[in-house]
């Protein structure tokens, strides 16, 4: 029994010692009482809204113990009556203003809320339902989202806002018609959402699910006309597992790669080989850049949410970020462009499976971009949780499947192409093969510590040949946010930058098993970096069957045919569809339509000035009258900003200076063809 | 004829005015966050209410997500994201006025005004009909605020006579 001190607390009526606890929750969950919550999540702030998580303390009553600081002497009961009569009307309250359709929930059985009303054994509720049913916005190639399942505790919110630095979901309305919605009611199709799905990884209800598509998978295995293959990302190795019991980290893959078989895969490949290719291409573009000296780093692009995120955010970043596609898309592009021939096949005939730690990844792989004459290089993504769907629907007793190995040739990969799966992993590959590239000499230590684990921003220096090479690592876009300031201030400078959007990288995208805590997302990052040392090779160079590819198929890195292959081009998207500012209308029938970005590009590059010149040489020329004259949000031209549109075509670099010239030049000769 | 062209004028430079006017509110107030609500306060005075693509344009301006300023503009009452009209009528629904007979009396303005189904605001964005919860004056209960103007012991044939000047004002003889 513990002694009381000066500094004891007593929870329950036992004396616990306080060592520097913020919060009475996790005073009271580490003497292993486990407080049921629904708004605390140790990565975001406190918001006590739930009233979940209340303990009584003797001489104060009831309190939300997230909220609540401990002080010594203070006397806690977990499990009062009156806790416990709380606690259920609190849950009651919750229940009657959501929907309960259980069975049909994609949540079902990994439900916080169905999972509490269980452990609290609620199975009457005293008050009446709710009487609205608002649509479900299902827009999003990732995400879905049914408003009448949300219980209004905003993890959503704060991750978006607080981890990602976006803010697409925020609480909108008051009384009894608030909601957790984004901008204007939209679509999250319309805002600039990144489909990263961290929101939903938080959700505690169905409110906010990942877009499932097992049943196209199942489909297409069902199809004798298809040859299915399944590729397989490094992440999902170390976390496929916890569905099926086993420990957080531990190594799966032969397991992952015997269900899939035994699932009906025809093949079943490895994407860390196409995470060495990524390597060989974008080592190359970097040494390009370092020797031709060209300004500011080069960005990774592996990750579909940052690379959305980049093409919202605009011209500057773009032209920095590295044109190779992500490994997924790789694999795809060689499996339908190649490989199909060496079988024989149409790509059609080819359906590939992607299983993905991410949501984003669904989103990447139906980009216009990566289909060519109507087939899509990668046909469908999967999830790690909608894998361990299928092996649930389909009887296999994932912990007695018989380890099978990668097939060949996509199946023999490097420690380089496994450790992708962590924050930090692409920048470590990169070094490993930048360094044996630049100097010629082997490199003997291949571990960059430095630029694993999980703090905020993280650097390495390296010196190639004299030149000492910078590089940073961020994850969560919040993070990268921070780091593009400080490189647009000049307060930054770094020659390569990785970025992935999910904290932690891969391992803890949303598409993972729920990761209750930082120690499972540990664990995840210990298996991935465990699997590198196993490794025989661990530098992306010395991939045997990467060398093979390009001898057969790419000739060499950043030849013309890898171009075609495995790069990709990017462009600036508008980060919110709506109507335009009216500013000029005119009822002419001779008129040109005309309209002035004040896009956030823009804007910074000052197009409120061309606006404002347009509407003065507009009156000194006399066509005031003939013009509609429009601010817009986005013409999606950032490159070049400030951007205008004349009738339908766009102009860019329209800064106040140049619209005399621009009026004479296009508007006038466009309003002359008008009246002919 | 002169007088026709001022009027096309007029019209023509009124979205631009206003929105010269958004610049300058924001310019006074700052970009810092706790500038937003004054600062929708006076758009809202401009526009008469808060039209989406302003919002939006605020919120880039400010450097806040765009939920955010959503968030604000449909927490607080006095904030409108839909075109109010030149006339903004509030009948005042708080117990005394309730009890005095408010409803028959806002019945009457609806009808008046042509407002059907659940409209709040004429399709001419002349009439905005709106309940509020207490407007302060109960001792005069029913109350009727008009704009700005208050009027007191209302009835449905009473509010019709200060609707019919109105009206007639407005050109409108019916
Ligand atoms: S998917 Fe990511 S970007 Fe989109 S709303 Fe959720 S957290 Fe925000
Ligand atoms: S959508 Fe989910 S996470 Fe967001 S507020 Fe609603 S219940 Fe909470
Ligand atoms: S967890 Fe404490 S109030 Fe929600």
């Amino acid at each position: 029994m513990m002694t009381v001190t000066a500094n004891s607390v007593f929870i329950d009526n036992q004396p616990v010692e306080l060592n520097g606890e913020v919060n009475l929750l996790t005073l009271v969950r580490k003497v292993g009482v486990e407080l049921p919550t629904f708004c605390y999540h140790s990565e975001l702030s406190i918001y006590g809204a739930c009233r979940m998580c209340v303990v009584e303390i003797e001489g104060r009553g009831i309190v939300a113990a997230c909220s609540t600081p401990p002080t010594p002497g203070m006397r806690i009961l977990t499990n009062s009556p009156r806790v416990q009569r709380v606690r259920r009307t609190v849950l009651e309250l919750l229940l009657a203003n959501h929907e309960r359709e259980c069975t049909t929930c994609e949540k079902n059985g990994n439900c916080k809320l169905q999972d509490l009303a269980n452990r609290f054994g609620v199975r009457k509720i005293r008050f009446g339902e709710r009487d609205m049913k608002l649509p479900i916005d299902d827009s999003s190639a990732s995400i879905v989202r049914d408003p009448n399942k949300c219980i209004l505790c905003g993890d959503c919110v704060r991750m978006c806002s607080e981890v990602q630095g976006i803010g697409i979901l925020n609480f909108a309305n008051r009384g009894s018609k608030v909601q957790v919605t984004p901008a204007f009611n939209k679509k999250m199709a319309e805002v600039e959402c990144v489909n990263c799905g961290q929101c939903s990884a938080v959700c505690p209800t169905g409110a906010l699910v990942v877009k499932s598509q097992v049943n196209q998978a199942w489909k297409a295995l069902a199809d004798p006309s298809k040859v299915v293959v399944a590729q397989v990302a490094p992440a999902v190795r170390v976390a496929l597992g916890e569905e099926f019991g086993m420990e957080a980290g531990q190594i799966v893959t032969g397991k992952v790669v015997g269900a899939l078989k035994r699932l009906g895969f025809d093949k079943v490949f490895d994407t860390c080989i196409a995470a060495d290719l990524t390597i060989m291409e974008e080592t190359t573009e970097l040494i390009e850049r370092l020797e031709k000296g060209i300004e500011g780093p080069l960005f990774t692009s592996c990750c579909p949410a940052w690379v959305k995120y980049a093409e919202h955010n605009g011209s500057n970043l773009l032209k920095n970020l590295s044109t190779c596609r992500s490994p997924q898309q790789m694999f795809g592009s060689l499996v339908k462009r190649y490989w199909a021939k060496e079988l024989g096949k149409e790509p059609k005939d080819i359906y590939v499976i992607s299983i993905m730690p991410c949501t984003a990844k669904k989103f990447e792989a139906a980009r216009p971009e990566f289909t060519v004459d109507g087939v899509p290089d990668v046909d469908l993504v999967l999830t790690t949780q909608e894998l361990s769907q299928m092996i649930r629907e389909s009887g296999l007793d994932f912990a007695a499947v018989d380890p099978d190995s990668f097939d060949m040739p996509f199946g023999f990969t490097t420690g380089a192409g496994v450790i992708f799966g962590a924050s930090g992993g692409v920048a470590e590959a990169a070094l490993r093969a930048a360094y044996e590239m630049v100097t010629g000499e082997v490199l003997e230590q291949v571990n960059f510590e430095s630029i694993r684990g999980f703090a905020g921003l993280k650097e390495a220096t390296v010196n190639l040949n004299g030149k000492e090479v910078k590089v940073a690592v961020v994850h969560g876009l919040g993070n990268a946010k921070e780091l593009l300031n400080k490189l647009n201030s000049g307060e930054a400078k770094y020659d390569f930058v990785e970025v992935m959007a999910c904290p932690g990288g891969c391992i803890s995208g949303a598409g993972q098993p729920q990761a209750v805590d930082m120690n499972t997302k540990k664990a995840r990052a210990r298996g991935i970096y465990h699997a590198d040392k196993l490794s025989q090779l661990r530098k992306s160079q010395d991939n045997p069957v990467v060398a093979k590819f390009y001898e057969k198929w790419l000739q060499r890195p950043n030849s013309h045919e890898a171009h075609e292959t495995l790069h990709t081009s990017y462009s600036t998207r508008a980060r919110i569809t709506g109507e335009d500012i009216e500013l000029l209308n005119s009822d002419r029938e001779h008129k040109v339509d005309l309209a002035v970005c004040l896009g956030t590009c823009c804007y910074t590059k000052g197009s409120y000035d061309t606006l404002q010149e347009f509407i003065r040489q507009a009156e000194r020329n006399g066509i005031k009258e003939q013009l509609n004259l429009h601010a817009t949000f986005c013409l999606e031209g950032c490159e070049n900003s400030p951007s205008v549109r004349v009738n339908d075509q766009i102009y860019g670099g329209i800064t106040a200076e140049r619209v005399g010239t621009f009026i004479q030049e296009k508007v006038l000769p466009e309003l002359e063809r008008n009246k002919e | 004829m002169a007088e026709a062209k001022k009027v096309r004028e007029d019209a023509l430079a009124v979205p631009r005015r206003r929105f010269e006017k958004v610049n300058e509110i924001i310019a006074r107030h700052g970009k810092s966050a706790s500038a937003l609500i004054p600062i929708l306060q006076e758009v809202q005075e401009e526009y008469r209410y808060l039209p989406e693509e302003i919002l939006t344009y605020v919120a880039m301006v400010m450097d806040l997500p765009p939920s955010t300023v959503y968030g604000v503009a449909t927490f607080y009452v006095q904030f409108s994201l839909e075109p109010k009209g030149k006339y903004v009528i509030k009948i005042c629904d708080g117990t005394a006025c309730h009890v005095r007979g408010s409803d028959p009396v806002k019945e009457a303005i609806r009808k008046r005004v042509g407002l059907k189904n659940e409209k709040h605001t004429t399709d001419d964005l002349r009439f905005t009909v709106e309940t509020v919860s207490c407007l302060g004056a109960c001792g005069l209960a029913p109350v009727v605020m008009i704009n700005d103007q208050i009027y007191g012991q209302m009835t449905p044939d009473a509010i019709n006579v200060i609707l019919d000047k109105i009206l007639e004002e407005e050109g409108d003889v019916k």
